[in-house]
């Protein structure tokens, strides 16, 4: 980001993924969390309009997904790339049925990982999308997470049943930083 | 009891009696579903959808092919969509087992309008009745407990049935009741097995597009 005042709008993008999640109706937020995701679940608790659902494990927010629109309420699941290894017979479920499945994942185990135990599930994780059908779009910039969540919401819930389907948003490690391990002394 | 230890007397046997269980699932299931109202069911793949289907198909029971392990967390998505129903999850204990984690999820949400049913024959009976860890005593009633439901019940006799239909209809959830049923295979009665078309009644019905039949 070279222009001036960018940085701003660059540690703005969950708040400009809430706005895109309000925006498109959704009322069920499910996440296990991932630092990536601190500031948008902590938006997402605090809007009347959204239940945050705490998961104990990814594979829950595909069938609370599916049930949510059983029941006509969108939802999404954030997540990180080591949770995309939880969800995979849930999403054969999805797909079979045709339910609408909104994956936000931050990515591990990319380039400058620090965890090497993150970088088997982060390199296969795409691949894994791609082998259950799943729709994956790359967020590789801030100011690209926001749109990309939009057309997934768009892509997932689109009006035709036989259309829906489960999709999800990668937000490269780059736009969230790499996360650094600091030894203690004591 | 220890659960290293061995299964206790019976509860090997391929077949027959779980322990406390005299209770047909077949008989429970038409039970709570008879004159069912607007109750919205989800019920877990195999014996528990075929039990569903025998107590007569409907569009507002959404029946499970697969998914093993989500029919609660499916439960609890439908609930909070649609606080002004009733949503019931009918399951068995093989498939509770893997979805264990929904009963803290659940537990935490604290849905007044769930009830979640499991048809505890102590066995995967789909698979050859293998005995699941039921038979080796674990409790799920106490596990829902202690996960925060409001309401937990061991049904095992047949006198017990209209209270816990009461309480599914219309009690203060989330519940969840393990009803100790007969290791047996009644004949097959399978639901429409077409997942998009499961989903796309199930969602014109409640949206009120498709009179439900009664
Ligand atoms: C992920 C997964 N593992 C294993 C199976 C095979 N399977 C199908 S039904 C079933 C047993 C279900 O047991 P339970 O819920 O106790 O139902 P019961 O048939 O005893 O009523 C199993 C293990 C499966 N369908 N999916």
């Amino acid at each position: 980001m070279s222009e001036p005042g960018a940085s701003s709008h660059v540690a703005n993008w969950p708040d400009r993924v809430h706005r895109a999640l309000s925006l498109a109706g959704v009322t069920q937020v499910a996440y296990v969390p991932d630092a990536g995701h601190k500031h948008l679940i902590d938006l997402c608790h605090a809007d009347p309009t959204m239940r945050a659902v705490p998961l104990t494990s990814e594979e829950e927010g595909v069938g609370l997904s599916a049930g949510a629109w059983l029941g006509g309420a969108k939802s999404v699941l954030l997540m990180q790339s080591s949770g995309v290894g939880n969800v995979v017979n849930a999403l054969a479920m999805a797909r079979e049925c045709h339910f609408p499945v909104v994956m936000i994942v931050t990515m591990r185990g990319e380039e400058g990982e620090t965890n090497p135990w993150q970088v088997p599930m982060g390199q296969a994780a795409a691949i894994v999308l791609e082998a259950m059908g799943v729709e994956a779009r790359r967020a590789e910039a801030p100011e690209g997470v926001a749109p990309a969540v939009e057309m997934a919401i768009a892509s997932a819930y689109n009006a035709n049943g036989r259309e829906e389907r489960a999709v999800a948003v990668l937000i490269s490690q780059t736009v969230i930083g790499v996360k650094h391990f600091v030894e203690v002394a004591d | 009891m220890s659960l290293a230890s061995p299964p206790p007397e019976g509860a090997t046997r391929a077949g027959g009696r779980a322990h406390g269980a005299a209770l047909h699932r077949r008989d429970v299931v038409a039970e709570l579903l008879a004159d069912r109202g607007d109750l919205l069911v989800v019920a877990g793949l195999g014996a528990s959808a075929w039990d569903c289907a025998a107590a007569g198909d409907h569009p507002l029971t959404f029946s499970l092919w697969g998914g093993m392990g989500q029919a609660t967390m499916m439960g609890l998505g439908l609930a909070l969509a649609r606080r002004d129903r009733r949503v019931l999850v009918l399951t068995g204990d093989g498939e509770m087992l893997m979805g264990l984690g929904a009963l803290a999820t659940v537990g935490v949400q604290g849905p007044q309008n769930l009830a979640v049913v499991v048809l505890d024959n102590e066995r995967y009976g789909e698979t050859g009745m293998q005995p699941t860890h039921t038979a080796h005593g674990v409790d799920l009633s106490a596990v829902a407990r202690a996960c925060g439901f409001r309401r937990t019940m061991v049904v095992t006799s047949g006198q017990e049935i209209p209270g816990l239909r009461t309480a599914v209809h219309t009690g203060d959830g989330p519940l969840l009741a393990v009803v100790k049923v007969l290791a047996e295979s009644p004949p097959l009665v399978l639901p429409p097995r077409d997942g998009l078309l499961l989903k796309e009644r199930f969602r014109r019905a409640l949206a009120g597009e498709m009179p439900a039949p009664q």
